[in-house]
């Protein structure tokens, strides 16, 4: 037993890993994979092979995955079919105003459920927790009227403003973070004097950018992609965001695929590239959250 | 004694200090709370007793609400919908993730990086667009799906979305696609989670590869399991665009989901007091439902505080 911990301890944590699927082998489960990433590429090279058709091509059989001849019009037609310029900025406004108000606010919150101890923390932490199980939508309507009562429908504002009182994924997520930011930093600070707003602007929130990167790029996804949301509260054309512009703009057409796959290729453009630019936030968020929920 | 009187009054310690700092830090979500949450939810509630088109002023009309809920067709009609989508679909984005997961867990594979970049990418696309492109695969007559089982195996393919009995795992195969990656990294971040030395002592005693899986990997995953379990059954009473542009609840209601029913009552027919009734019965189910798998989750969720706890 010595003998054989003392030869495994250099190279253990790969010793082991290998009785993950013995029977497979290495080109099977290459295989596998390669067979995963197709399917998931597929959907994609359609939309582009499709957005890139005349009508006609669209339609033939057997279809063919290269467009000949290349129509490249599709896409400043679909785009031009409706304002989807005007959609974009929209969304644009809509979306970094959200992410501001919900980083911001969920660091605040987090903070004080992280760093400060106050009667009533464990049990307003625990609604925190379980707002995050309660199915909002099932709010709509009441909220709706709220928002007619306030004068903000066919505005941005029901879009963005209740992301300034932080979200229950973000506090929860941001919280467990700070958690693990050691305490000493901030005892030096108070030491030198600095309040609790100057440790956590100075100190803490500098430290804690991998959790607020995540928040971000999460918060910037769902608003980006929200459906239910605009299309309950806005109603002019030119106050449409993206997705609901696009899902008119089938309504408009109803068999123009061509057109539809140039305006998707299109919206879909957006979060693809924020996620290149920021995937490691995206994959240590997902990481931190299941490891978050294994242990709520 | 200069630095004695110059302190705070004594009034306030470093206690309420703390308390009072930790109030304010906190204040933005409770007045959220109340605004978007405790407010609406009373909303609710007074709400589902009335009458009201928006227009005019709402008028009480008692349990009538509650009423007609249990004899609406299409109500009970949606939440079966919702409920066969969702024991189909969570399992089987369960069985997905948890298997890709398995397969990059392995230390002769490369570029875990790539892999994990490729199968995430989907998750962040926006619903509608992915409707419409799935919708244009499904497609009975020109989609590449049909297109490819007529010229493979020279048969016409079968309706998908246009067919009762199709929708719904056609559903499940699109929702499966996106939300696959997601699922994946989490379950790769517990596997990785799990130490060796487990592996290395059931080696010892001559465990092979599925007993070690059955015996360590798959218990000590059951947390993630589990928050999977609480997320995709929530997930589904959510599930709204897919309804709403690619099957408007059909064919034959058989994709009538409960948010698509809950959004027509209330934003198309302008029946507030109705859906909110409807609204305030599925938030009770749904908590229910929640209590009992948190209940039933203790028979089998491992966690492995309890093993060094125990031993």
């Amino acid at each position: 037993m010595a003998i054989n911990v003392a030869v495994a301890a250099p190279k253990r944590k790969n010793q082991t890993i290998d009785k993950f699927l013995p029977h497979l082998s290495v080109a099977a489960i290459y295989a596998l994979l390669l067979l995963g990433a197709v399917m998931v590429f597929f959907p994609f090279a359609w939309t582009i092979s499709t957005s890139l058709k005349t009508e006609q091509q669209t339609l033939a059989y057997p279809p063919t995955w290269v467009p000949d001849p290349v129509q490249w019009e599709n896409y400043p037609n679909a785009l031009t079919a409706r304002p989807f310029g005007r959609y974009y900025v929209n969304t644009t406004i809509v979306t970094v105003l959200s992410v501001i108000g919900q980083v911001a606010s969920s660091a605040v919150v987090a903070y004080g459920f992280a760093r400060f101890r106050f009667p009533g923390r464990g049990l307003m932490f625990l609604i925190v927790l379980s707002t995050l199980m309660i199915p909002f939508h099932m709010l709509i309507i009441p909220r709706f009227i709220l928002f007619k009562y306030l004068g903000w429908l066919d505005t941005f504002l029901p879009l963005i403003v209740p992301n300034f009182f932080g979200g229950a994924f973000s506090i929860f997520l941001l919280r467990q973070y700070f958690m693990t930011i050691p305490l000493d930093l901030d005892e030096a600070a108070k030491m030198d004097g600095a309040s609790a707003l100057q440790i956590f602007l100075r100190i803490t929130l500098p430290l804690a950018r991998p959790a607020l990167g995540a928040v971000a790029v999460f918060e910037f996804v769902s608003t980006w992609n929200d459906f239910l949301g605009p299309l309950i509260y806005l109603s002019s054309d030119r106050n449409y965001t993206v997705s609901i512009g696009l899902a008119a703009f089938r309504n408009d057409y109803f068999t123009a695929w061509h057109l539809f796959m140039a305006a998707s290729a299109v919206a879909m453009l957006a979060p693809l590239v924020v996620f290149f630019l920021a995937q490691k936030y995206f994959i240590s968020g997902v990481a931190l959250t299941g490891s978050g929920g294994s242990k709520g | 004694m200069t630095a004695i009187n110059m302190r705070p009054g004594p009034a306030i310690s470093a206690r309420t200090r703390e308390a009072l700092n930790g109030y304010a830090f906190v204040s933005p979500w409770v007045l959220g709370f109340f605004i978007f949450v405790i407010g609406p939810m009373i909303g609710l509630v007074w709400l589902s007793f009335h009458r009201w088109d928006l227009i005019g002023d709402p008028r009480p009309v008692g349990w009538r609400n509650y009423e007609r809920l249990f004899s609406d067709r299409l109500f009970l009609k949606s939440m079966e919908v919702t409920i066969v989508y969702g024991l189909g679909r969570v399992p089987l984005g369960i069985i997905v993730a948890l298997g890709t997961a398995l397969l990059l867990n392995n230390r002769r594979i490369q570029f875990i990086g790539i892999w994990r970049t490729i199968y995430y990418m989907p998750v962040v696309l926006p619903p509608v667009a992915v409707s419409l492109v799935w919708m244009w695969i499904y497609n009975p007559r020109y989609g590449i799906l049909n297109s490819t089982i007529q010229q493979v195996l020279g048969v016409p393919g079968p309706r998908w979305l246009d067919d009762p009995a199709l929708v719904l795992p056609s559903l499940m195969i699109m929702a499966v696609w996106v939300a696959a990656g997601r699922n994946m990294i989490i379950y790769l971040s517990g596997l990785q989670g799990i130490s060796n030395e487990l592996y290395e002592a059931s080696a010892i005693d001559g465990a092979g590869y599925w007993r070690q899986f059955f015996r360590i990997t798959l218990p000590l995953l059951t947390p993630v399991i589990f928050f999977n379990l609480i997320t995709g059954m929530i997930d589904t009473f959510k599930l709204f665009t897919q309804a709403y542009v690619m099957t408007e609840g059909g064919p034959r209601n058989q994709s009538l989901f409960f948010t698509y029913y809950l959004f027509q009552k209330g934003f198309a027919q302008y029946q507030m007091g109705y859906a909110s009734a409807m609204a305030l019965v599925v938030f009770i189910i749904i908590m229910a439902l929640t209590l009992l798998v948190f209940r039933w989750s203790k028979a089998w969720v491992f966690y492995e505080g309890e093993l060094t706890g125990g031993a």
